[in-house]
């Protein structure tokens, strides 16, 4: 099936089976592999991406539910050679150790300061809930996003 | 982990999905916010053959208030749900209830009728749109029908929805004077399923409460009202004293086999956070009033 999607600001159409999952596609077909699939269960959330403006775990859409939308993914956020200032706070408080669930998180924080510019660190760990890092122990995560909502 | 091959239909219409539901039949399913089905499938738990994709539709969107009731279209998300200020105020437990299921991603995709017709018994909404006293508007090809919420739930995975019927609305009455309600659960650590949720909402007039309608998922095969709280709160002062009484009635005229067991919590454990969960969201609901 013929779908058509905008990620990162940029058109593409593609052709895909319907059972594939929109995450296979940004990866396996666009080759944007900064997404990363971890549990592959909806759990862990190291899949999310921006869909419509809304963060959700890209292992759990088929891609042929994402014909016609806006994806944004960790990829689109640095403009200009500039990190994005929740990406800049995620290097400055050391939020991250292996890195693998980092995209996931960064987009689920930059969803949740865009309907909570100023949220609390209880809101910050209450958006976070669906993205699990086993290495942190969201701490330095947490001072990230807070850091981040100070900037943006 | 791909889910199996599937034919995938996109219906633009309640009636194009009814009809591509009744050429279909036991084969399809209906894909709404897939957040159960996909899941499912991946898994292998599901393996239907066609998928009828209803999640552009949008008449069966958004939220409306309609004199005394609520009307949900059923793919409103759960994040608009518990965002929702008329939810909130009209049918508190609700949105308590969708502020709670899965997490922030999980509530963007995951819709009140999909998660209805699913029925999962560890899910949140079905306890608060029974103890809501709600509807469920179901259409089939003879037309449409109201289903009470009472009648919907019948077990494990099991509704009242005919297999070539889609929900076209949910329906909340607001109910006159006085109505608080809540929803608290105990969450599944790992999961953030209800290992026990309950949902109280309580009708109050001067300092009494008036009539009671308290429901649980988690605890049983499927949503159930909890007869004996009910019974001991009407027309008992609202007071956390007589709520907390009344929660000590929360296993009344259940046995211990109608209570779900697994690794995690058993079914004595579950009798006993029933009563505990029950006496909170009571408490809840009265802090609101």
């Amino acid at each position: 099936m013929q779908i058509s999607l905008t990620v990162n600001g940029r058109p593409y159409t593609v052709d895909v089976e319907p059972r594939m999952l929109l995450v296979h596609l940004l990866r396996d077909v666009l080759d944007l592999t900064g997404t990363n699939v971890g549990c592959d269960t909806s759990q862990c959330g190291a899949c999310t991406v921006i869909m419509d403006g809304e963060a959700v775990k890209s292992c759990t859409v088929l891609a042929v539910q994402a014909d016609g939308s806006d994806i944004l993914t960790i990829e689109g956020l640095a403009k200009d050679g500039e990190l994005h200032p929740l990406q800049e706070a995620f290097w400055n408080n050391h939020g991250l150790q292996c890195g693998y669930c980092t995209p996931g998180m960064i987009m689920t924080a930059y969803h949740l300061l865009q309907v909570n510019p100023n949220p609390t660190e209880e809101e910050i760990r209450h958006g976070l809930e669906g993205n699990i890092c086993r290495c942190t122990g969201y701490h330095n995560i947490v001072r990230a996003v807070q850091e981040a909502a100070q900037r943006m | 982990m791909y889910p199996p091959k599937f034919d995938y239909y996109r219906a633009s219409s309640v009636d194009e999905a009814l009809s591509l539901l009744q050429q279909h039949g036991a084969n399809a399913k209906v894909l709404a916010g897939g957040h159960s089905l996909i899941p499912m499938m991946k898994m292998r738990l599901a393996q239907p053959g066609v998928l009828i994709d209803i999640g552009r539709i949008d008449e069966l969107k958004g939220i409306r208030v309609e004199g005394d009731t609520l009307s949900i279209g059923p793919l409103t998300t759960h994040a608009a749900i518990a965002a929702s200020e008329d939810v909130q105020r009209l049918a508190t437990a609700l949105s308590d209830a969708a502020s709670v299921v899965g997490d922030l991603q999980v509530r963007n995709r995951g819709t009140i009728g999909g998660n209805l017709a699913h029925a999962d018994p560890a899910s949140d909404l079905p306890a608060a749109v029974l103890a809501l006293g709600g509807e469920i508007e179901a259409r089939g090809p003879a037309g449409s029908r109201t289903i009470a919420a009472d009648d919907f739930f019948q077990g494990l995975f099991t509704t009242a929805l005919d297999e070539n019927e889609i929900i076209t609305a949910i329906r909340v009455p607001t109910g006159q004077g006085t109505r608080v309600s809540a929803y608290v659960k105990f969450p599944h650590p790992a999961s953030g399923y209800a290992v026990v949720g309950v949902a109280a909402v309580l009708d109050i007039a001067g300092n009494k409460v008036t009539t009671a309608r308290v429901a649980a998922n988690g605890a049983f095969e499927c949503a159930k009202r909890l007869a004996g709280v009910e019974q001991a709160l009407s027309g008992a002062d609202a007071t956390a004293e007589a709520a907390a009484s009344a929660a000590e009635h929360a296993t009344d005229g259940f046995s211990a086999d109608d209570f779900m067991s697994d690794i995690f919590a058993s079914a004595d454990y579950r009798a006993h956070l029933l009563k505990v969960y029950t006496r909170r969201a009571l408490q809840k609901a009265l802090e609101r009033a």
